[in-house]
C-alpha cells in the first residue's frame, strides 16, 4: 500500500516527556568530564521524567558528540539499545535535528524511547573559538585560514555584513536580540550570566571581535550537558508531566549552501529559505501561530536572518520589528531566547534552547511568555545543514 | 630565491595551505606559485565553479577544466577582525578580509586581505585588482592571492 505524504509527518506523534542538564559551567571550568556530564544530563531527564533510564532503548545527538552511545548504553545498564542517531555536520545546525531523527527512529517504530542530548566540557577538549597547533591545511579551510579567516566570528561576519548591505539593517536590530537575551538570563538562576545585565551603552562601549560583531553579539562558550527524553504520543500520559508535542521539524539547507569557500548562491542568508516552509508545511502552522521562539545565536546578525526567513518580518521591516520590548517576555510581540540562550545562559550547543522551549509548553520558564501553546526553536543560522522545531502543548494539536 | 623574508600582509605563523590529499586543489595552488589565478570552468557547459569540485555541478562531466582568469573584481563584503584567534596574530592589530566576486568568472567568490591601512574605510562594490603574495621561505613553499583597491 503507498501512503500519502500527508501521512508521512512527525506532528503530534511523539512527545517530550522529560527535560535535564548540568549545571552550566564557564568553558573550562567543569570539575566532571564530559562523559559524566552527558550521564547527568540524561539521569536528571530521566528523573524528571519519572522514567527508569533503563527503559531508554535510542540516543540521538549532533555535532560529532563524543559520547558514544553505545559506551552511554553500557554505563547506564540500558536493556536494549535500538537506535543509535549522530546529526551530520552543521554545529549547531544540528540540535533540532538531533529531535527530529529521535522522533523519527520512534514514528518508524525502531525504538520507544529515545533520549536526545549534547554535551561539552571545553576544557578537556579544544575551544571554538581559538585555532593553534595546525602546520598545513587543505579543503575549504586553506581559502580563508592563510587570510586570518580562521574562527566562527570571523568566517560568519561578512554573511552578516552582506546582510546588512543587501537590507538596511542595522546595529541596532543585532543589539536588540543581545540585549533581549541578557535581560532573559537575569530572571534565570541557571544563566552564567546572571547578575550580569547588559545595557546598550555597555554594548555599544564593547570591543569588537569582527566588525560587524562586537562582543556580545558572539555565543559563549560553556560546559556542561542537556538532554530530553521522546516517546510515542499514545505513552505521553504515563508520566510525570504534562506532555509537550512535536509538532514538525525540518533539517537541511537550499541550493549550493555548501559551496565552498563563500560561494553559496544565496551568500546573504541563514540558510533556511527551503527549511522553514518544510517546517511549516508538516505542522500546518504559519509564523502568526508562534507564540514563542528560542533561536540558536552563534551571532546576533544570524538571529535577524533567521527570523525573517521564518516568515516573522520582512528583511527590510528588521529595525523596525527587532526592539527589546519586541523581543521580551511576558508579552513582546516576539519572545526570543528567553532562558537567555547561547549569548547569556549557556552555550549548550543550542540544546539549551530546546529545553526552553519545552518549558515554555509546560508553563515552567523563568521567563514565561502569554502565549505558549506553540513554541518554535531554530538551529544553527548560517551553517548547513541547518535545523528547526515547532513544540506543542495538547491543545495545539 | 632569496631567504630574507619579504613582507606579507599578517604575520607568518598562519596554516600553510597545501591541496588535498587527493589533489583537487593543486592546480590552484600552483597557478598562485606562478602569479596565474586558475578557476575550474566546464568545457561541456562552461560554468564557471569556486572553489574546486570533482564534478560540474550544473551539468555533471566530471574534472572541470582550469581557465586562467585576471584577478580583478569587486569587493562583495568585507569584515575588521580585532580579536587574534590565533597565536600568530597575538601582538598584530586589526586586520581587513574581503570577499571578492570576479565577474570574468560569472561572480565566483574568494576571500583574501585588503592590502593598506587596515582603518581604512570599506565600501560594497568597490573595484579591487589581485596581488600575488609569495612566501617562497616556507616548507612547503606557497602563494596567496591578495587585493587592493583599483581605480575609481
Amino acid at each position: 500500500m503507498v501512503r500519502a505524504q500527508a501521512e508521512r509527518t512527525l506532528r503530534g506523534r511523539v512527545a517530550v516527556i522529560g527535560i535535564g542538564e548540568t549545571d552550566y559551567f564557564r568553558h573550562g571550568a567543569s570539575p566532571d568530564p564530559e562523559f559524566k556530564l552527558a550521564l547527568k544530563a540524561i539521569l536528571a531527564a530521566c528523573a524528571d521524567a519519572g522514567l527508569d533510564p533503563r527503559d531508554i532503548d535510542g540516543f540521538a545527538s549532533y555535532s560529532e558528540d563524543r559520547s558514544d552511545a553505545s559506551r552511554l548504553a553500557a554505563a547506564l545498564g540500558t536493556r536494549r539499545l535500538r537506535a543509535a542517531t549522530m546529526q551530520w555536520g552543521g554545529g549547531g545546525g544540528g540540535c533540532c535535528a538531533a529531535v527530529a531523527n529521535a522522533a523519527s527512529s520512534i514514528v518508524a517504530g525502531l525504538a520507544d524511547c529515545v533520549v536526545v542530548f549534547r554535551s561539552l566540557a571545553q576544557g578537556q577538549y579544544g575551544r571554538f573559538g581559538q585555532t593553534t597547533g595546525i602546520d598545513t591545511i587543505s579543503g575549504e579551510k586553506a581559502y580563508l585560514m592563510p587570510y586570518g579567516v580562521l574562527a566562527p566570528p570571523q568566517r560568519f561576519a561578512m554573511r552578516v555584513r552582506r546582510y546588512m548591505h543587501e537590507h538596511g539593517v542595522r546595529q541596532d536590530a543585532m543589539r536588540a536580540i543581545a540585549l533581549a537575551s541578557y535581560h532573559h538570563a537575569q530572571a534565570n538562576p541557571r544563566a552564567v550570566m546572571h547578575g550580569k545585565p547588559l545595557d546598550e551603552a555597555k554594548y555599544d562601549a564593547s570591543r569588537w571581535i569582527a566588525e560587524p560583531f562586537h562582543l556580545y553579539d558572539c555565543c559563549m562558550e560553556n560546559d556542561g550537558a542537556a538532554a530530553l527524553v521522546l516517546v510515542p504520543a499514545e505513552r505521553a500520559g504515563e508520566f510525570r508531566h504534562k506532555p509537550v508535542y512535536v509538532l514538525g521539524a525540518a533539517v537541511g539547507s537550499g541550493y549550493r549552501t555548501a559551496a565552498m569557500p563563500h560561494n553559496s548562491p544565496l551568500y546573504a542568508s541563514a540558510s533556511f529559505d527551503t527549511v522553514a516552509p518544510d517546517l511549516y508545511r508538516m505542522a500546518g502552522l504559519g509564523p502568526s501561530d508562534v507564540g514563542v521562539v528560542q533561536c540558536y545565536e552563534n551571532f546576533t546578525g544570524g538571529v535577524v536572518m533567521a527570523l525573517a526567513e521564518h516568515g516573522f518580518f520582512k528583511p527590510g521591516e528588521a529595525n523596525d520589528f527587532l526592539t527589546v520590548e519586541n523581543l521580551t517576555a511576558p508579552s513582546g510581540r516576539l519572545p526570543l531566547n528567553t532562558s537567555g540562550g547561547n549569548l547569556a545562559e549557556c552555550y549548550m550547543h543550542g540544546f539549551e534552547l530546546v529545553l526552553e522551549a519545552v518549558r515554555q509548553v509546560r508553563g515552567t520558564s523563568t521567563s514565561q511568555v502569554q502565549r505558549n501553546d506553540v513554541a518554535m526553536v531554530i538551529g544553527g543560522p548560517m551553517v548547513t545543514p541547518v535545523s528547526n522545531l515547532l513544540l506543542g502543548s495538547e491543545a495545539s494539536l | 630565491m632569496s631567504s630574507k623574508a619579504i613582507p606579507t600582509y599578517l604575520p607568518a605563523g598562519l596554516p600553510i595551505p597545501i591541496a588535498e590529499p587527493d589533489g583537487l586543489s593543486a592546480p590552484y595552488w600552483a597557478g598562485l606559485r606562478e602569479n596565474r589565478l586558475l578557476v575550474q570552468r566546464c568545457s561541456h557547459c562552461n560554468t564557471w565553479q569556486f572553489g574546486p569540485e570533482w564534478i560540474c555541478h550544473r551539468c555533471h562531466a566530471f574534472d572541470p577544466q582550469w581557465t586562467e582568469v585576471e584577478p580583478r573584481g569587486r569587493i562583495f563584503s568585507w569584515e575588521r577582525v580585532w580579536h587574534p584567534s590565533h597565536v600568530a596574530l597575538a601582538q598584530h592589530g586589526p586586520y581587513l578580509a574581503i570577499l571578492v566576486e570576479i565577474p570574468q568568472a560569472d561572480g565566483v567568490r574568494m576571500v583574501g586581505n585588503l592590502l593598506g591601512d587596515p582603518l581604512q574605510n570599506v565600501a560594497i562594490g568597490t573595484h579591487v585588482e589581485g596581488v600575488f603574495e609569495h612566501h617562497a621561505e616556507f616548507d612547503p613553499a606557497y602563494s596567496l592571492l591578495q587585493w587592493r583597491v583599483h581605480g575609481p
